[in-house]
């Protein structure tokens, strides 16, 4: 039940890649028939993708995923622009990939402002609106976040970007395939999706830009992507992205249900049988998929490792569970004391997941949390 | 990324507890840090005779925390205070250098639990 990690390719996408290995090997730049055939892959893939997201074709960069996106979105703009302005807005909870990016550009010559987050992890668009100056180029806000779930007001904020003559950038990487995407309906100019998320293969993913945006390109060489992004297609990947979207627009509707019927149940009940247990995000605003709770007097790592030794995989915002042995920004974002961010779980679950493996987690989460609390020199004596 | 040996001592901890007249007590970590472990000891003609552990923290935390009672137990004050951070790794196959930190706190606190003991015996 960890697919905010990663998810398992469907075996329809893997069966959508080997033919791109196996037979039609061609680099879709020659002009040879087994380039040519590539190229059609190449194009049909992006007519796929394009049109789950409400965009045109040539408005779909396809790349090495959305880490890469998230990249050429802000640097691409960053540099494009940098005469124009050099101030962007992003928001403290955003994924590594934006935050990261983003100190870089703070320390490169541009200015970056950080909104906070409500304690339910909501960016305010008014705040957002009060952020933007004269030398402001670029805002750049998650659809969904990654660890709590949390879905932004993209639409409201797009609205004020547009007024304000700013360009506007989401990452969408958690929330494409799992709620109703359009770029239209968001009002987005630019915006980023991974094929991992969504059973699709690692090591591609795509960035829309809107017609009429202009950016820098990151990777130069041939004149791959339209000029934004050299190097010979990753045909077996995109052509696996390509199916893993079609196959999320088929589902989307009935998976949307079943998954928000499982978390609302898993929430409930865990909140309901195990004491000073709490829910992390909003209770609604929220991916259909995402419990994240947190447990008092208990440290997550172990949690997870009880968990794991039952046959269940999570993950947690612990600090020692991270490489920094720093707690998650985003949780701390929220205002929760960091001793009480240690005993945090995040529980994603996928299309494949039932009831029963709900019910099978919090019987086995209620005597876990039961164990540790009596090992724990903090749990009250109950 | 933990070997069996801590694997084990996290799924089967030995000595959890409290020693309600403990002769010693050591509290070192804190819950802000994600790491706490309280040891508690009872000394019988300069012996462990027992040693408890209370532990708030990760799997290295709980594994490292339950082997330090399980090294301690029967040693002498002398030979207990002589148990070092490296021997609780040691002990467990090893620990991920994220992690020895986690084995550092194991040591301290029952080198803490044993400093307790004796500034109790001074004052009486």
């Amino acid at each position: 039940m960890d697919h905010g990690a990663t998810t398992k390719p469907d075996p329809e996408v893997v069966n959508a890649m080997l033919p791109y290995y196996n037979e039609f090997f061609g680099n879709a730049s020659s002009l040879h028939s087994t380039g040519q055939d590539a190229a059609k892959a190449l194009n049909r893939s992006r007519e796929i993708v394009a049109d789950f997201i409400g965009a045109k074709s040539d408005e779909i960069i396809f790349t090495s995923g959305g880490t890469e996106s998230d990249n050429l979105a802000l640097k691409g703009i960053a540099y494009h622009k940098k005469n124009a302005g050099k101030h962007i807005i992003t928001s403290i909870i955003e994924h590594p990939a934006i935050l990261n990016t983003c100190k870089y550009l703070g320390e490169t010559g541009f200015s970056i402002t950080y909104v906070p987050v409500d304690d339910q992890g909501l960016v305010n668009p008014e705040v957002v609106a009060a952020a933007i100056t004269d030398d402001t180029i670029l805002i750049s806000i998650m659809h969904a976040n990654n660890e709590i779930g949390t879905i932004q007001p993209i639409k409201e904020i797009s609205k004020i970007a547009h007024e304000h003559d700013v360009l506007i950038h989401t990452d969408a990487v958690q929330s494409v395939g799992k709620i109703p995407v359009n770029v239209d309906d968001l009002g987005v100019d630019m915006l980023s999706i991974s094929g991992h998320k969504i059973h699709g293969p690692k090591g591609v993913g795509a960035l829309y830009v809107r017609k009429g945006t202009r950016l820098q390109s990151l990777v130069q060489g041939g004149a791959h992507e339209f000029g934004k992004r050299a190097g010979t297609e990753n045909i077996p990947g995109i052509a696996g992205l390509a199916k893993s979207v079609e196959l999320a627009k088929e589902r989307l509707e009935e998976d949307e249900k079943h998954l928000t019927h499982l978390r609302d149940t898993m929430i409930k009940k865990l909140l309901d049988s195990i004491p000073y247990s709490y829910l992390n995000g909003h209770p609604t605003q929220r991916l259909p998929n995402n419990v994240h709770m947190r447990f008092n007097f208990v440290e997550g790592e172990s949690l997870l490792m009880m968990l794991n030794i039952k046959g269940v995989d999570v993950s947690t915002g612990s600090a020692c569970s991270s490489k920094s042995l720093e707690p998650s920004h985003v949780l701390m974002a929220l205002g929760i004391p960091p001793e009480e961010i240690h005993g945090s779980l995040r529980i994603t679950m996928g299309r494949e997941n039932t009831m029963n493996e709900v019910d099978y987690l919090v019987e086995n989460l209620i005597d876990i949390v039961k164990k540790l609390r009596a090992m724990s020199p903090i749990a009250p004596k109950d | 990324m933990y070997s069996e040996k801590v694997m084990e001592h996290f799924s089967n901890p030995r000595n959890v507890g409290e020693i309600e007249d403990a002769d010693g007590i050591g509290e070192v970590g804190n819950p802000v840090c994600g790491d706490m472990m309280t040891i508690y000891i009872k000394v019988d003609d300069g012996r462990l005779s027992d040693v408890k552990f209370k532990t708030f923290g990760c799997g290295a935390a709980i594994a490292t925390s339950s082997m330090i009672t399980e090294l301690a137990k029967g040693k002498t004050i002398e030979e207990a205070l002589e148990i070092s951070r490296d021997d609780v790794a040691d002990s467990l196959d090893g620990l991920p250098p994220v992690k020895m930190h986690c084995s550092n706190l194991a040591a301290d606190g029952l080198h803490a639990a044993i400093e307790h003991y004796k500034k109790k015996q001074e004052s009486q």
